[in-house]
């Protein structure tokens, strides 16, 4: 393991930030680290760093089987982006790629020449062979965190940490660096963490998804899994758009509005409350029922401008649904505002409090 | 190339306030300054070469200026330290230790003078136990110097304490992550960032440091060539009826005051010009 975090608790006052986490990181891996504000997410990625100490009496972090815990920052070796790129803003850039291997202690510190070549290298690395002699404040937001990835890849990092490395960019800019760390990891194959609250970069970027909510791992998998498969309720919301609705599951049928379908997970007799989740792009819409379990709703809204159209519509009993289909289905079914439709579902997910999440259809 | 005094702009009022801040600092502070001009333009050559020659006269300008130059040193040393701790810490009395910082401003320095002569005369709480360790303070070069420290300390904390504010925890944390010990940190993170600050606080603490006259004259003792400031030289000139040769020392004063003030400038600009425009 290339990292390891066994049980791990921190507590900021009365705030429980992190409850009992463990996780392993194999060598090479690209882990994200997905959850909303105040998940955890960032207090568990610093505490990776050594910025944070996990709660005494609770478990701690280990690189390459060596414990870290109680090692300082400076001496554990890792690479750390930040959000808003910490550079230094009254070093040239060419300097701040270097100051890691200028503050070594004299007997670890390269020679002169040694130090440029490096840098230059690193430069060369991140694509920005010629502004070495700039000064951040000279550089676009996207220059920038180059050089911030450039610097933290000069100290040779056992794990490279990144905290919402593109949060503070737009999102063109965005898009083309997640294309790019992607495959500058495929490069250089530094196990790496990625912080982030965009599900959209996390299931684009990482080989390894790992939800976060109140402190806790919700659920830990491939982006395919996590998307496809959630573990959990919040899982399901937090990732993509999704539809929900309350219902009933009673005796191996699962029932809500005026659509049920067969539900086989639960066959008891005692009624229980339920929740039905179905993602934009797995409904369909048709204008007769014919048979099929469906939902009748009118077509409130259309929105053809993208690579799939959106659809808004209102069930009988008030309540907005949100369907995505493609164009050329859009095109041919040719709807109008007002129209009553049937909608019908590819697939849903059913969650019954205290039963793992199922699926029908 | 068209050069234009004024773009338009949606902000109304250039014209108004541009004319009120000339004609402001003209009659406040330009006037009475080429006053001093004229006046001692009534000396000869020779005689104003001979007033500000005089040995007597020298010796206040050293007194004064390196006097005032230690003073804005030492609080540009330990007024960095004050600023640092209200700045980054927090603690019970924080806000009381903050009003404190402000005392040298608010009391009148003939009050301040009066009471650092009464602690460190020979017989003071703070004098007399020095005295046996033939430390002298009041009157001597070491009591100005202490009163010159103790009116200046306000303008290095108020000036640096908006500019620690501002730094950055997270370029900290940067430099501790990238291996610098807390040392390298402050000296190759921290201080190259506060410097303009810090540079603008000194000049502000020594422009004032020559200036003092009121908390100075009390414990100087004001004996001719050991313990004579500037600023009472032209006092005492001013007793004689003496305006001419009063506005000649004035005129060095303020010309050499001017110098030094436009290089701190000058190095203030060089430290600060690489990073501004960041946001």
């Amino acid at each position: 393991m290339s990292v390891e975090v066994a049980h791990i608790t921190k507590t900021f006052g009365e705030f429980r930030a992190l409850n009992d986490v463990s996780l392993r990181i194999r060598q090479g891996e690209l882990v994200a680290l997905l959850g909303p504000s105040g998940s955890g997410k960032t207090t568990l990625l610093r505490i990776l760093a050594g910025l944070e100490v996990p709660d005494d009496g609770s478990g701690g972090v280990s690189f390459h089987e060596e414990v870290v815990t109680n090692q300082p920052v400076g001496k554990r070796q890792v690479g750390f982006v930040f959000q808003h790129y910490a550079l230094f803003r009254h070093m040239s850039v060419f300097e701040n790629i270097a100051f890691p291997l200028r503050v070594r202690p004299r007997r670890q510190r390269p020679s002169f020449e040694e130090i440029r070549r490096r840098v230059m290298e690193l430069l060369e690395l991140v694509q920005l062979s010629g502004v070495g002699k700039r000064y951040p404040s000279q550089l676009s937001g996207g220059q920038r965190q180059r050089v911030a990835l450039a610097r933290a890849l000069a100290v040779e990092p056992r794990v490279l940490l990144l905290d919402e490395p593109f949060g503070a960019l737009d999102a063109q800019v965005r898009q083309e660096l997640r294309g790019w760390l992607r495959r500058l990891h495929q490069e250089i194959h530094v196990t790496s963490v990625l912080v982030t609250h965009d599900q959209e970069e996390a299931l684009e970027v990482a080989d390894r998804v790992v939800v976060m909510n109140a402190g806790r791992i919700e659920q830990d998998g491939t982006p395919e899994q996590v998307f496809h498969q959630p573990a959990s309720e919040f899982v399901m919301r937090f990732l993509g758009q999704v539809n929900v609705f309350h219902g009933r599951v009673h005796k191996g049928r699962a029932s809500f509005e005026d659509m049920a379908f067969d539900y086989p997970h639960y066959p008891h007799d005692q009624e229980q409350r339920a929740t039905v989740y179905m993602r934009p792009h797995e409904l369909d819409i048709h204008r007769s029922s014919n048979g099929v379990p469906s939902l009748a709703a009118r077509v409130e809204r259309l929105n053809p401008a993208g690579s799939s159209a959106k659809v808004v519509l209102r069930t009988q009993q008030g309540q907005d649904l949100l369907v995505d289909m493609p164009l050329e289905r859009f095109r041919q079914l040719g709807l109008a505002p007002g129209e009553e439709v049937f909608v019908v579902a590819k697939a849903a997910r059913v969650f019954v409090p205290d039963i793992a999440p199922e699926y029908m259809i | 190339m068209r050069f234009a005094l004024k773009r338009h702009s949606v902000l109304p009022g250039f014209g108004l306030t541009l004319g009120y801040t000339l004609l402001y600092l003209s009659l406040i502070v330009l006037l009475p300054l080429s006053a001093l001009f004229f006046k001692s333009a009534e000396l000869s050559m020779a005689e104003f070469w001979s007033t500000v020659t005089n040995p007597r006269v020298v010796a206040s300008y050293k007194l004064t200026f390196g006097a005032s130059l230690i003073a804005a040193t030492i609080n540009a040393v330990f007024g960095f330290a004050v600023a640092w701790t209200l700045v980054r810490y927090r603690f019970p009395g924080r806000r009381l230790l903050d009003a404190i910082v402000d005392l040298p401003f608010a009391l009148p320095t003939a009050v301040s003078g009066i009471a650092l002569t009464a602690i460190y005369s020979q017989h003071g709480w703070i004098g007399q136990y020095l005295e046996p360790w033939g430390v002298k303070v009041a009157f001597t070069p070491l009591g100005i110097t202490l009163a010159l420290t103790f009116i200046g300390l306000p303008f290095v904390v108020r000036t640096l304490q908006p500019a620690l504010q501002d730094l950055d925890r997270e370029t900290e944390e940067a430099a501790a992550i990238l291996g610098a010990n807390r040392f390298q940190t402050f000296t190759r993170v921290i201080i190259p960032v506060v410097l303009p600050a810090l540079l603008t606080g000194f000049a502000l603490a020594f422009a004032r440091a020559i200036g003092e006259y009121g908390s100075v004259v009390f414990i100087s003792g004001n004996m001719p060539m050991r313990t004579e400031i500037a600023s009472l030289l032209i006092i005492s000139k001013l007793e004689q009826h003496d305006t001419a040769g009063a506005t000649a020392i004035a005129l060095v004063m303020l010309l050499s005051s001017f110098v030094l003030l436009a290089a701190i400038n000058g190095l203030q600009w060089y430290a600060g010009r690489r990073h501004h425009g960041l946001s």
